[in-house]
Protein backbone atom coordinates (compact mmCIF):
# COMPACT_ATOMS: atom_id res chain seq x y z
CA UNK A 1 0.00 0.00 0.00
CA UNK A 2 2.62 2.35 1.17
CA UNK A 3 4.83 1.56 -1.73
CA UNK A 4 1.55 1.82 -4.08
CA UNK A 5 1.29 5.61 -2.91
CA UNK A 6 5.56 5.88 -3.02
CA UNK A 7 5.67 4.72 -6.72
CA UNK A 8 2.29 6.61 -7.65
CA UNK A 9 4.09 9.60 -6.33
CA UNK A 10 7.50 9.46 -7.70
CA UNK A 11 5.61 8.76 -11.11
CA UNK A 12 4.18 12.07 -10.68
CA UNK A 13 7.20 13.65 -9.93
CA UNK A 14 8.54 12.18 -13.12
CA UNK A 15 6.18 13.17 -14.84
CA UNK A 16 6.58 16.91 -13.94
CA UNK A 17 10.29 16.53 -14.55
CA UNK A 18 9.67 15.35 -17.91
CA UNK A 19 7.28 18.46 -18.54
CA UNK A 20 9.66 20.60 -17.42
CA UNK A 21 12.42 19.66 -19.86
CA UNK A 22 10.33 19.39 -22.46
CA UNK A 23 9.11 22.73 -21.52
CA UNK A 24 6.07 25.34 -19.79
CA UNK A 25 2.83 24.07 -18.86
CA UNK A 26 0.03 25.50 -21.44
CA UNK A 27 -0.87 28.58 -19.79
CA UNK A 28 -4.81 27.74 -19.07
CA UNK A 29 -7.23 29.39 -21.56
CA UNK A 30 -9.64 30.47 -18.73
CA UNK A 31 -7.00 33.95 -17.79
CA UNK A 32 -8.39 35.13 -21.31
CA UNK A 33 -12.24 34.76 -20.10
CA UNK A 34 -12.45 38.17 -17.99
CA UNK A 35 -11.12 40.25 -20.58
CA UNK A 36 -12.82 38.52 -23.61
CA UNK A 37 -16.09 38.59 -21.96
CA UNK A 38 -15.95 42.34 -21.24
CA UNK A 39 -14.32 43.45 -24.53
CA UNK A 40 -16.85 40.84 -26.61
CA UNK A 41 -19.89 42.49 -24.65
CA UNK A 42 -18.99 45.99 -24.17
CA UNK A 43 -17.60 46.42 -27.77
CA UNK A 44 -18.93 43.93 -30.09
CA UNK A 45 -22.78 43.04 -28.43
CA UNK A 46 -23.49 47.29 -27.83
CA UNK A 47 -22.10 47.94 -30.97
CA UNK A 48 -24.28 45.41 -32.62
CA UNK A 49 -27.24 46.49 -30.84
CA UNK A 50 -26.47 50.11 -31.36
CA UNK A 51 -26.86 49.14 -35.28
CA UNK A 52 -30.05 47.84 -34.63
CA UNK A 53 -31.31 50.69 -32.48
CA UNK A 54 -30.15 53.04 -35.34
CA UNK A 55 -33.09 51.72 -37.32
CA UNK A 56 -35.57 52.25 -34.80
CA UNK A 57 -37.85 55.06 -33.10
CA UNK A 58 -36.82 53.70 -29.31
CA UNK A 59 -37.87 56.39 -26.89
CA UNK A 60 -35.21 54.50 -24.20
CA UNK A 61 -37.86 53.92 -21.69
CA UNK A 62 -40.49 51.62 -23.65
CA UNK A 63 -39.87 48.19 -23.59
CA UNK A 64 -40.48 48.07 -27.45
CA UNK A 65 -38.45 49.26 -29.89
CA UNK A 66 -40.58 49.88 -33.36
CA UNK A 67 -38.31 49.48 -36.62
CA UNK A 68 -38.38 52.09 -38.69
CA UNK A 69 -36.40 51.72 -41.57
CA UNK A 70 -34.00 54.78 -42.72
CA UNK A 71 -36.29 57.22 -41.40
CA UNK A 72 -34.03 58.64 -38.61
CA UNK A 73 -30.96 58.27 -41.57
CA UNK A 74 -33.65 60.49 -43.53
CA UNK A 75 -34.23 62.80 -40.90
CA UNK A 76 -30.46 62.95 -40.53
CA UNK A 77 -30.17 64.63 -43.83
CA UNK A 78 -33.28 66.54 -43.84
CA UNK A 79 -33.33 68.48 -40.66
CA UNK A 80 -31.58 71.11 -41.04
CA UNK A 81 -29.80 70.68 -36.97
CA UNK A 82 -28.01 67.69 -37.68
CA UNK A 83 -27.27 68.38 -41.13
CA UNK A 84 -25.36 71.05 -40.06
CA UNK A 85 -23.76 69.03 -37.33
CA UNK A 86 -22.51 66.47 -40.28
CA UNK A 87 -20.96 69.15 -42.24
CA UNK A 88 -19.80 70.88 -39.12
CA UNK A 89 -18.06 67.76 -37.92
CA UNK A 90 -16.30 67.09 -41.61
CA UNK A 91 -15.56 70.91 -42.10
CA UNK A 92 -13.94 71.26 -38.37
CA UNK A 93 -12.20 68.06 -38.88
CA UNK A 94 -10.57 68.49 -42.08
CA UNK A 95 -9.34 71.83 -41.42
CA UNK A 96 -7.66 70.73 -38.09
CA UNK A 97 -5.80 67.73 -39.35
CA UNK A 98 -4.30 70.11 -42.01
CA UNK A 99 -3.71 73.16 -39.44
CA UNK A 100 -2.71 70.80 -36.92
CA UNK A 101 -0.08 68.54 -38.92
CA UNK A 102 1.19 71.76 -40.81
CA UNK A 103 2.60 73.45 -37.57
CA UNK A 104 3.27 70.61 -36.09
CA UNK A 105 5.77 69.49 -38.56
CA UNK A 106 6.71 72.60 -38.63
CA UNK A 107 7.94 73.08 -35.46
CA UNK A 108 9.44 69.67 -35.08
CA UNK A 109 11.81 70.80 -38.50
CA UNK A 110 12.33 73.89 -36.18
CA UNK A 111 13.24 72.33 -33.26
CA UNK A 112 14.58 68.76 -33.86
CA UNK A 113 18.45 69.69 -33.72
CA UNK A 114 21.03 71.87 -32.14
CA UNK A 115 18.73 74.26 -30.17
CA UNK A 116 19.95 74.62 -26.62
CA UNK A 117 16.45 75.23 -25.33
CA UNK A 118 15.81 72.43 -27.77
CA UNK A 119 13.87 69.95 -24.77
CA UNK A 120 12.25 73.17 -22.92
CA UNK A 121 10.25 74.22 -25.98
CA UNK A 122 9.18 70.59 -26.53
CA UNK A 123 7.66 70.80 -23.27
CA UNK A 124 5.91 74.23 -23.61
CA UNK A 125 4.12 72.71 -27.05
CA UNK A 126 3.44 69.62 -25.78
CA UNK A 127 2.09 70.20 -22.06
CA UNK A 128 -1.62 71.54 -23.53
CA UNK A 129 -2.32 68.36 -25.10
CA UNK A 130 -1.72 66.18 -21.40
CA UNK A 131 -4.72 69.06 -19.85
CA UNK A 132 -8.76 68.77 -19.55
CA UNK A 133 -9.73 70.20 -23.43
CA UNK A 134 -12.84 71.40 -21.27
CA UNK A 135 -11.15 73.05 -18.72
CA UNK A 136 -8.47 74.86 -21.57
CA UNK A 137 -11.61 75.99 -23.68
CA UNK A 138 -13.03 78.10 -20.46
CA UNK A 139 -9.16 80.33 -21.15
CA UNK A 140 -9.84 80.51 -24.70
CA UNK A 141 -14.20 81.60 -24.13
CA UNK A 142 -12.45 84.48 -21.98
CA UNK A 143 -10.09 84.88 -24.79
CA UNK A 144 -12.82 85.22 -27.34
CA UNK A 145 -15.43 87.11 -25.07
CA UNK A 146 -16.77 90.79 -26.41
CA UNK A 147 -14.61 92.51 -23.42
CA UNK A 148 -11.72 89.93 -23.84
CA UNK A 149 -7.88 90.18 -24.88
CA UNK A 150 -9.19 89.81 -28.48
CA UNK A 151 -11.21 92.31 -28.77
CA UNK A 152 -8.69 94.65 -27.11
CA UNK A 153 -6.53 93.57 -28.95
CA UNK A 154 -7.91 94.42 -32.36
CA UNK A 155 -8.98 97.65 -30.91
CA UNK A 156 -5.25 98.43 -30.09
CA UNK A 157 -4.26 97.88 -33.39
CA UNK A 158 -7.20 99.62 -34.79
CA UNK A 159 -9.17 96.80 -36.39
CA UNK A 160 -11.58 97.87 -34.12
CA UNK A 161 -14.34 96.88 -36.78
CA UNK A 162 -13.54 93.58 -36.79
CA UNK A 163 -14.54 93.49 -33.07
CA UNK A 164 -17.52 90.90 -32.21
CA UNK A 165 -18.55 88.15 -29.54
CA UNK A 166 -16.60 85.40 -31.21
CA UNK A 167 -18.30 82.72 -29.67
CA UNK A 168 -21.50 84.53 -30.14
CA UNK A 169 -21.11 84.97 -33.95
CA UNK A 170 -22.90 82.68 -36.53
CA UNK A 171 -20.10 82.56 -38.79
CA UNK A 172 -17.11 82.49 -36.66
CA UNK A 173 -18.44 80.45 -33.76
CA UNK A 174 -17.25 77.06 -35.36
CA UNK A 175 -13.40 78.89 -36.19
CA UNK A 176 -13.37 79.39 -32.30
CA UNK A 177 -13.41 75.37 -31.98
CA UNK A 178 -11.04 75.40 -34.54
CA UNK A 179 -8.56 77.29 -33.00
CA UNK A 180 -8.45 75.85 -29.41
CA UNK A 181 -8.25 72.37 -31.45
CA UNK A 182 -5.10 73.08 -33.08
CA UNK A 183 -3.63 75.08 -30.21
CA UNK A 184 -4.27 72.19 -27.82
CA UNK A 185 -2.98 69.65 -30.22
CA UNK A 186 -0.45 71.35 -32.56
CA UNK A 187 1.66 69.88 -29.67
CA UNK A 188 0.82 66.55 -30.37
CA UNK A 189 1.48 65.87 -33.70
CA UNK A 190 4.91 67.62 -33.39
CA UNK A 191 6.20 65.06 -31.12
CA UNK A 192 5.31 62.48 -33.22
CA UNK A 193 6.99 64.39 -35.99
CA UNK A 194 9.96 64.55 -33.93
CA UNK A 195 9.71 61.12 -32.90
CA UNK A 196 9.79 60.22 -37.19
CA UNK A 197 12.44 62.78 -37.97
CA UNK A 198 14.76 60.89 -34.85
CA UNK A 199 14.29 58.24 -37.24
CA UNK A 200 16.07 59.54 -40.06
CA UNK A 201 19.73 59.23 -40.28
CA UNK A 202 21.55 62.56 -40.60
CA UNK A 203 23.85 60.87 -43.40
CA UNK A 204 21.23 60.99 -46.36
CA UNK A 205 20.54 64.99 -45.70
CA UNK A 206 24.16 65.55 -45.36
CA UNK A 207 24.91 63.32 -48.77
CA UNK A 208 22.24 65.65 -50.15
CA UNK A 209 23.87 68.37 -49.36
CA UNK A 210 26.90 67.55 -50.40
CA UNK A 211 25.63 66.70 -53.92
CA UNK A 212 24.44 70.70 -54.12
CA UNK A 213 20.29 70.01 -53.42
CA UNK A 214 18.63 72.82 -51.90
CA UNK A 215 16.92 72.83 -48.25
CA UNK A 216 13.58 72.81 -49.96
CA UNK A 217 14.45 70.47 -52.05
CA UNK A 218 16.25 68.12 -49.46
CA UNK A 219 12.92 68.69 -47.35
CA UNK A 220 10.71 67.55 -50.13
CA UNK A 221 12.54 64.74 -52.21
CA UNK A 222 14.02 63.13 -48.74
CA UNK A 223 12.48 64.19 -45.06
CA UNK A 224 9.28 64.14 -46.16
CA UNK A 225 8.86 60.56 -48.00
CA UNK A 226 10.96 59.18 -45.13
CA UNK A 227 8.31 60.92 -42.47
CA UNK A 228 5.62 59.01 -44.37
CA UNK A 229 4.90 56.48 -41.58
CA UNK A 230 4.78 59.22 -38.75
CA UNK A 231 2.37 61.24 -41.32
CA UNK A 232 0.09 58.40 -40.98
CA UNK A 233 -0.34 58.08 -37.63
CA UNK A 234 -0.54 61.89 -36.61
CA UNK A 235 -3.09 62.54 -39.37
CA UNK A 236 -5.43 59.62 -38.69
CA UNK A 237 -5.20 59.84 -34.83
CA UNK A 238 -5.97 63.49 -35.92
CA UNK A 239 -8.78 62.92 -37.59
CA UNK A 240 -10.39 60.22 -35.58
CA UNK A 241 -10.16 62.86 -32.68
CA UNK A 242 -11.25 65.58 -34.67
CA UNK A 243 -14.54 63.88 -36.10
CA UNK A 244 -15.80 62.91 -32.01
CA UNK A 245 -15.42 66.69 -30.84
CA UNK A 246 -17.29 67.42 -27.51
CA UNK A 247 -15.47 69.11 -24.69
CA UNK A 248 -14.54 72.16 -26.71
CA UNK A 249 -18.10 72.83 -28.75
CA UNK A 250 -20.10 72.62 -25.26
CA UNK A 251 -17.16 75.11 -23.25
CA UNK A 252 -17.32 77.51 -25.74
CA UNK A 253 -20.48 77.67 -27.81
CA UNK A 254 -22.99 74.74 -26.45
CA UNK A 255 -23.32 73.82 -30.16
CA UNK A 256 -24.93 77.51 -30.56
CA UNK A 257 -25.96 80.41 -31.86
CA UNK A 258 -28.86 78.71 -33.04
CA UNK A 259 -27.07 75.91 -33.70
CA UNK A 260 -24.30 76.88 -35.97
CA UNK A 261 -21.91 74.98 -34.29
CA UNK A 262 -23.20 71.82 -33.50
CA UNK A 263 -20.90 69.05 -34.17
CA UNK A 264 -22.57 65.41 -34.80
CA UNK A 265 -20.80 63.94 -30.99
CA UNK A 266 -23.12 67.03 -29.16
CA UNK A 267 -25.94 65.95 -30.98
CA UNK A 268 -25.66 62.60 -30.03
CA UNK A 269 -25.36 63.62 -26.76
CA UNK A 270 -28.17 66.07 -26.93
CA UNK A 271 -31.02 64.24 -28.49
CA UNK A 272 -30.00 60.80 -26.84
CA UNK A 273 -30.12 62.30 -23.10
CA UNK A 274 -31.94 65.69 -23.68
CA UNK A 275 -34.12 64.89 -25.51
CA UNK A 276 -35.01 60.86 -25.01
CA UNK A 277 -34.42 59.79 -28.68
CA UNK A 278 -32.40 57.03 -27.69
CA UNK A 279 -33.06 55.40 -31.59
CA UNK A 280 -32.36 58.50 -33.18
CA UNK A 281 -29.16 59.51 -31.09
CA UNK A 282 -28.05 55.61 -32.14
CA UNK A 283 -28.78 56.81 -36.05
CA UNK A 284 -26.19 59.63 -35.11
CA UNK A 285 -23.72 57.31 -33.86
CA UNK A 286 -23.86 55.42 -36.22
CA UNK A 287 -23.22 58.20 -39.12
CA UNK A 288 -20.00 59.03 -36.58
CA UNK A 289 -18.74 55.51 -36.75
CA UNK A 290 -19.01 54.61 -40.11
CA UNK A 291 -17.42 58.33 -40.54
CA UNK A 292 -14.49 57.54 -38.15
CA UNK A 293 -14.16 54.12 -39.78
CA UNK A 294 -14.08 54.87 -43.13
CA UNK A 295 -11.72 57.94 -43.30
CA UNK A 296 -9.34 56.02 -41.22
CA UNK A 297 -9.58 52.94 -43.48
CA UNK A 298 -8.93 55.70 -46.57
CA UNK A 299 -6.07 57.81 -44.99
CA UNK A 300 -4.06 54.50 -44.02
CA UNK A 301 -4.66 52.63 -47.63
CA UNK A 302 -3.95 56.37 -49.08
CA UNK A 303 -0.82 56.76 -46.95
CA UNK A 304 0.38 52.97 -47.04
CA UNK A 305 0.18 53.28 -50.62
CA UNK A 306 2.93 55.89 -50.97
CA UNK A 307 5.34 54.44 -48.41
CA UNK A 308 5.01 51.45 -50.46
CA UNK A 309 5.78 53.51 -53.99
CA UNK A 310 9.19 54.99 -52.06
CA UNK B 1 28.03 69.84 -39.92
CA UNK B 2 25.06 71.00 -36.96
CA UNK B 3 27.18 73.71 -35.85
CA UNK B 4 25.64 77.03 -33.57
CA UNK B 5 25.83 79.58 -35.44
CA UNK B 6 23.58 82.83 -36.00
CA UNK B 7 21.26 81.52 -38.04
CA UNK B 8 20.63 78.67 -35.24
CA UNK B 9 20.62 81.47 -33.16
CA UNK B 10 18.15 83.63 -34.68
CA UNK B 11 15.40 80.22 -34.86
CA UNK B 12 15.83 79.68 -31.41
CA UNK B 13 14.59 82.96 -30.08
CA UNK B 14 11.74 82.98 -32.51
CA UNK B 15 10.69 79.69 -31.45
CA UNK B 16 11.23 80.79 -28.16
CA UNK B 17 8.79 84.02 -28.78
CA UNK B 18 6.42 81.98 -30.45
CA UNK B 19 6.34 79.46 -27.49
CA UNK B 20 5.74 83.09 -25.35
CA UNK B 21 2.74 82.83 -27.64
CA UNK B 22 1.34 80.08 -26.99
CA UNK B 23 1.49 80.52 -23.42
CA UNK B 24 -0.64 83.69 -23.04
CA UNK B 25 -3.56 81.76 -22.54
CA UNK B 26 -1.98 80.25 -19.18
CA UNK B 27 -1.14 84.35 -18.53
CA UNK B 28 -4.73 84.95 -18.25
CA UNK B 29 -5.55 81.89 -16.36
CA UNK B 30 -2.88 82.28 -13.97
CA UNK B 31 -3.32 86.27 -13.29
CA UNK B 32 -7.48 86.69 -12.92
CA UNK B 33 -7.48 83.90 -10.89
CA UNK B 34 -5.47 85.78 -8.74
CA UNK B 35 -7.65 88.85 -8.68
CA UNK B 36 -10.69 90.06 -6.52
CA UNK B 37 -13.82 90.54 -7.99
CA UNK B 38 -13.97 94.45 -8.50
CA UNK B 39 -10.31 94.53 -10.02
CA UNK B 40 -11.46 90.84 -11.92
CA UNK B 41 -13.77 93.25 -13.82
CA UNK B 42 -12.39 96.47 -14.29
CA UNK B 43 -8.72 95.18 -15.55
CA UNK B 44 -8.52 91.92 -16.43
CA UNK B 45 -5.70 92.00 -18.83
CA UNK B 46 -3.38 93.71 -16.11
CA UNK B 47 -0.93 92.16 -14.28
CA UNK B 48 -2.85 91.92 -10.41
CA UNK B 49 -2.30 94.91 -8.43
CA UNK B 50 -3.86 92.55 -5.22
CA UNK B 51 -3.77 89.57 -4.98
CA UNK B 52 -6.83 86.98 -3.77
CA UNK B 53 -6.40 83.65 -2.86
CA UNK B 54 -9.69 83.71 -1.36
CA UNK B 55 -10.94 82.64 -5.12
CA UNK B 56 -9.09 79.22 -4.62
CA UNK B 57 -11.29 78.62 -1.82
CA UNK B 58 -14.62 79.54 -3.01
CA UNK B 59 -14.21 77.28 -5.83
CA UNK B 60 -13.00 74.57 -4.20
CA UNK B 61 -16.10 74.68 -1.72
CA UNK B 62 -18.56 76.17 -3.90
CA UNK B 63 -17.40 73.90 -6.55
CA UNK B 64 -17.29 70.35 -4.65
CA UNK B 65 -13.53 69.80 -6.45
CA UNK B 66 -12.64 68.09 -3.25
CA UNK B 67 -14.68 65.29 -3.95
CA UNK B 68 -14.42 65.54 -7.30
CA UNK B 69 -10.47 65.58 -7.65
CA UNK B 70 -11.56 62.15 -5.09
CA UNK B 71 -13.54 60.51 -7.94
CA UNK B 72 -11.37 61.14 -10.41
CA UNK B 73 -9.09 59.12 -8.44
CA UNK B 74 -11.44 56.72 -8.48
CA UNK B 75 -12.21 56.22 -11.64
CA UNK B 76 -9.37 56.85 -13.50
CA UNK B 77 -7.17 54.10 -11.11
CA UNK B 78 -10.15 51.87 -10.96
CA UNK B 79 -9.80 51.34 -14.96
CA UNK B 80 -6.44 51.21 -14.83
CA UNK B 81 -5.73 48.91 -12.76
CA UNK B 82 -8.54 46.67 -14.07
CA UNK B 83 -7.26 47.23 -17.71
CA UNK B 84 -3.47 46.53 -16.37
CA UNK B 85 -4.44 43.33 -14.25
CA UNK B 86 -7.08 41.58 -16.88
CA UNK B 87 -4.85 43.03 -19.90
CA UNK B 88 -1.47 41.69 -19.17
CA UNK B 89 -3.30 38.28 -17.70
CA UNK B 90 -5.14 37.58 -21.38
CA UNK B 91 -2.04 38.37 -23.53
CA UNK B 92 0.44 36.20 -21.91
CA UNK B 93 -2.35 33.36 -22.29
CA UNK B 94 -2.33 34.71 -26.18
CA UNK B 95 0.93 34.92 -26.86
CA UNK B 96 2.25 31.66 -24.84
CA UNK B 97 -0.06 29.67 -26.56
CA UNK B 98 -0.04 28.73 -30.65
CA UNK B 99 -3.01 27.61 -32.59
CA UNK B 100 -6.01 29.36 -33.96
CA UNK B 101 -7.74 29.91 -30.72
CA UNK B 102 -5.16 32.29 -29.79
CA UNK B 103 -5.18 34.03 -33.31
CA UNK B 104 -8.89 34.40 -33.25
CA UNK B 105 -8.75 36.23 -29.95
CA UNK B 106 -5.96 38.47 -31.12
CA UNK B 107 -7.88 39.35 -34.08
CA UNK B 108 -10.95 40.22 -31.44
CA UNK B 109 -8.90 42.59 -29.83
CA UNK B 110 -6.75 44.18 -32.67
CA UNK B 111 -10.61 45.22 -34.57
CA UNK B 112 -11.57 45.92 -31.03
CA UNK B 113 -9.17 48.91 -31.86
CA UNK B 114 -10.21 50.10 -34.83
CA UNK B 115 -14.07 49.85 -33.72
CA UNK B 116 -15.40 53.49 -32.57
CA UNK B 117 -17.05 53.54 -29.47
CA UNK B 118 -19.81 56.09 -30.02
CA UNK B 119 -22.20 52.91 -31.21
CA UNK B 120 -21.81 51.06 -28.32
CA UNK B 121 -23.32 54.01 -25.89
CA UNK B 122 -26.21 54.30 -26.21
CA UNK B 123 -26.81 50.66 -26.19
CA UNK B 124 -25.11 50.44 -23.12
CA UNK B 125 -26.06 53.02 -20.99
CA UNK B 126 -29.83 51.41 -21.43
CA UNK B 127 -28.06 48.17 -20.55
CA UNK B 128 -26.43 49.83 -17.23
CA UNK B 129 -29.48 51.45 -16.43
CA UNK B 130 -31.18 48.37 -16.49
CA UNK B 131 -28.36 46.74 -13.74
CA UNK B 132 -28.55 50.54 -12.01
CA UNK B 133 -25.47 51.21 -12.37
CA UNK B 134 -25.86 54.79 -14.50
CA UNK B 135 -24.64 57.10 -11.94
CA UNK B 136 -22.33 54.77 -10.03
CA UNK B 137 -18.28 54.58 -10.52
CA UNK B 138 -18.79 50.68 -11.19
CA UNK B 139 -20.69 51.49 -14.57
CA UNK B 140 -18.74 53.93 -16.09
CA UNK B 141 -15.27 52.46 -14.61
CA UNK B 142 -17.11 49.20 -16.69
CA UNK B 143 -17.30 50.92 -20.01
CA UNK B 144 -14.16 52.63 -19.72
CA UNK B 145 -12.26 49.49 -19.26
CA UNK B 146 -14.36 48.06 -22.20
CA UNK B 147 -13.37 50.77 -24.47
CA UNK B 148 -9.72 51.12 -24.04
CA UNK B 149 -9.08 46.85 -23.14
CA UNK B 150 -8.78 46.02 -26.63
CA UNK B 151 -5.35 48.38 -26.79
CA UNK B 152 -3.91 47.20 -23.37
CA UNK B 153 -3.94 43.59 -24.67
CA UNK B 154 -2.57 44.40 -28.04
CA UNK B 155 0.10 46.36 -26.41
CA UNK B 156 0.75 43.61 -23.87
CA UNK B 157 0.96 40.72 -26.62
CA UNK B 158 3.35 42.16 -29.06
CA UNK B 159 5.72 42.64 -26.08
CA UNK B 160 4.66 39.40 -24.23
CA UNK B 161 5.76 37.79 -27.97
CA UNK B 162 8.97 38.87 -27.46
CA UNK B 163 10.06 37.48 -23.98
CA UNK B 164 12.20 35.04 -23.36
CA UNK B 165 10.60 31.57 -21.64
CA UNK B 166 14.30 30.59 -19.78
CA UNK B 167 12.95 32.59 -16.63
CA UNK B 168 9.33 31.07 -16.63
CA UNK B 169 11.45 27.58 -17.05
CA UNK B 170 13.59 28.48 -14.25
CA UNK B 171 10.45 29.48 -11.84
CA UNK B 172 9.09 26.38 -12.89
CA UNK B 173 11.62 23.83 -11.96
CA UNK B 174 11.56 25.61 -8.94
CA UNK B 175 8.17 24.51 -8.16
CA UNK B 176 6.48 27.50 -8.39
CA UNK B 177 2.60 27.83 -9.89
CA UNK B 178 1.95 29.06 -12.76
CA UNK B 179 -0.29 32.09 -11.03
CA UNK B 180 2.63 32.86 -8.97
CA UNK B 181 4.98 32.79 -12.00
CA UNK B 182 3.29 35.43 -13.87
CA UNK B 183 2.86 37.46 -10.63
CA UNK B 184 6.47 36.86 -9.40
CA UNK B 185 8.23 36.59 -12.74
CA UNK B 186 6.12 37.98 -16.20
CA UNK B 187 4.35 40.55 -15.13
CA UNK B 188 7.35 42.66 -13.74
CA UNK B 189 9.20 42.20 -17.14
CA UNK B 190 5.89 43.78 -18.69
CA UNK B 191 6.63 47.11 -16.83
CA UNK B 192 7.43 49.03 -19.66
CA UNK B 193 3.86 48.23 -21.49
CA UNK B 194 2.49 48.67 -18.03
CA UNK B 195 4.10 52.26 -17.94
CA UNK B 196 2.80 52.60 -21.86
CA UNK B 197 -1.00 51.34 -20.99
CA UNK B 198 -1.12 53.42 -17.76
CA UNK B 199 0.09 56.49 -18.97
CA UNK B 200 -1.68 57.23 -21.91
CA UNK B 201 -5.21 55.61 -20.60
CA UNK B 202 -4.94 57.24 -17.76
CA UNK B 203 -4.41 60.32 -19.19
CA UNK B 204 -7.41 60.01 -21.81
CA UNK B 205 -9.70 59.03 -18.79
CA UNK B 206 -8.75 61.89 -16.32
CA UNK B 207 -9.40 64.36 -18.82
CA UNK B 208 -12.69 62.98 -20.50
CA UNK B 209 -15.93 64.56 -20.02
CA UNK B 210 -17.91 63.59 -22.51
CA UNK B 211 -18.74 59.70 -21.13
CA UNK B 212 -18.48 61.33 -17.47
CA UNK B 213 -20.71 63.68 -17.84
CA UNK B 214 -23.77 61.56 -19.49
CA UNK B 215 -23.10 58.52 -16.56
CA UNK B 216 -22.60 60.28 -13.98
CA UNK B 217 -24.12 64.24 -14.54
CA UNK B 218 -26.17 64.68 -11.56
CA UNK B 219 -24.73 62.47 -8.84
CA UNK B 220 -22.12 63.14 -6.17
CA UNK B 221 -19.74 60.69 -7.95
CA UNK B 222 -18.86 63.31 -11.31
CA UNK B 223 -15.12 63.67 -11.75
CA UNK B 224 -13.44 67.26 -12.14
CA UNK B 225 -14.11 68.17 -15.64
CA UNK B 226 -17.65 67.56 -15.22
CA UNK B 227 -17.54 69.56 -11.45
CA UNK B 228 -15.99 72.37 -13.63
CA UNK B 229 -18.98 72.28 -16.16
CA UNK B 230 -21.17 72.46 -13.27
CA UNK B 231 -19.43 75.25 -11.93
CA UNK B 232 -18.85 77.58 -15.16
CA UNK B 233 -22.54 76.98 -15.55
CA UNK B 234 -23.56 78.81 -11.96
CA UNK B 235 -20.44 81.14 -11.77
CA UNK B 236 -20.93 81.86 -15.36
CA UNK B 237 -18.49 85.08 -16.38
CA UNK B 238 -16.93 85.35 -13.01
CA UNK B 239 -13.80 84.61 -14.34
CA UNK B 240 -11.96 84.93 -11.91
CA UNK B 241 -13.89 82.28 -10.01
CA UNK B 242 -14.25 79.56 -12.76
CA UNK B 243 -10.20 80.09 -13.39
CA UNK B 244 -9.70 79.30 -9.90
CA UNK B 245 -11.75 76.16 -10.41
CA UNK B 246 -9.67 75.72 -13.90
CA UNK B 247 -6.20 76.00 -11.88
CA UNK B 248 -7.47 73.18 -9.46
CA UNK B 249 -8.77 71.03 -12.13
CA UNK B 250 -5.26 71.33 -14.34
CA UNK B 251 -2.91 71.21 -11.68
CA UNK B 252 -2.64 67.42 -10.64
CA UNK B 253 -2.15 66.63 -14.33
CA UNK B 254 0.51 69.66 -14.50
CA UNK B 255 2.23 68.44 -11.87
CA UNK B 256 2.63 64.77 -13.17
CA UNK B 257 3.88 66.35 -16.31
CA UNK B 258 6.64 68.52 -14.65
CA UNK B 259 7.77 65.48 -12.24
CA UNK B 260 7.38 62.98 -15.56
CA UNK B 261 7.79 65.01 -18.69
CA UNK B 262 9.64 62.50 -20.16
CA UNK B 263 8.20 59.11 -19.41
CA UNK B 264 4.66 60.89 -20.04
CA UNK B 265 5.95 62.37 -23.84
CA UNK B 266 7.21 58.84 -24.35
CA UNK B 267 4.39 57.04 -22.83
CA UNK B 268 2.34 58.90 -25.53
CA UNK B 269 3.93 57.94 -28.27
CA UNK B 270 6.88 55.59 -28.11
CA UNK B 271 10.26 55.49 -28.08
CA UNK B 272 11.41 59.17 -28.95
CA UNK B 273 15.32 59.75 -28.99
CA UNK B 274 15.84 62.62 -26.73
Amino acid sequence: MVSTIGSEASAAVTVKRRRARRGLPRVPWVWVLPAVVLVILLRYVATAAGGWYAFTDWDGISREARFIGLDNFREILEDPVSRGALENTILLAVTFVAAANVIGLALALALNRTLKTRLLLRALFFAPVVMSSLAVSYIWQFIFSYTGPLNRFLDAVGLDSWQRAWTGDPTWALWTIFVVLVWQFAGLAMVMYLSGLAGIPDELDEAAAVDGASAFRRFWKITLPLLAPAITVSVTLSLIYGLGVFDQVLALTGGGPVDASETLATQIYKQTFAFGRFGYGAALSLVLTVLITAMALAQLSILRYRERRL
Amino acid sequence: MHRYTWRTFSRELSLLVIAAVWWIPFYFLVTIALKPDLEALASPLSFPQSVELGNFGTAWSQGSLGRALVNSIVLTGGTVVILVALGSLCAYTIARRAGAMSTALYLLFVLGIILPFQLGLVPTYAALRELGLVGTYAGLILFYAGIWMPFSVFLYTGFARALPREYEEAAQVDGASQLRIFRKVVFPLLRPVTGTVAIFTGLIIWNDFFLALIFLSGTDNTPLPVAVYSFVAEFASRWNLVFAAVIVALLPVLAFFVVAQRHLIRGFTGGIKT
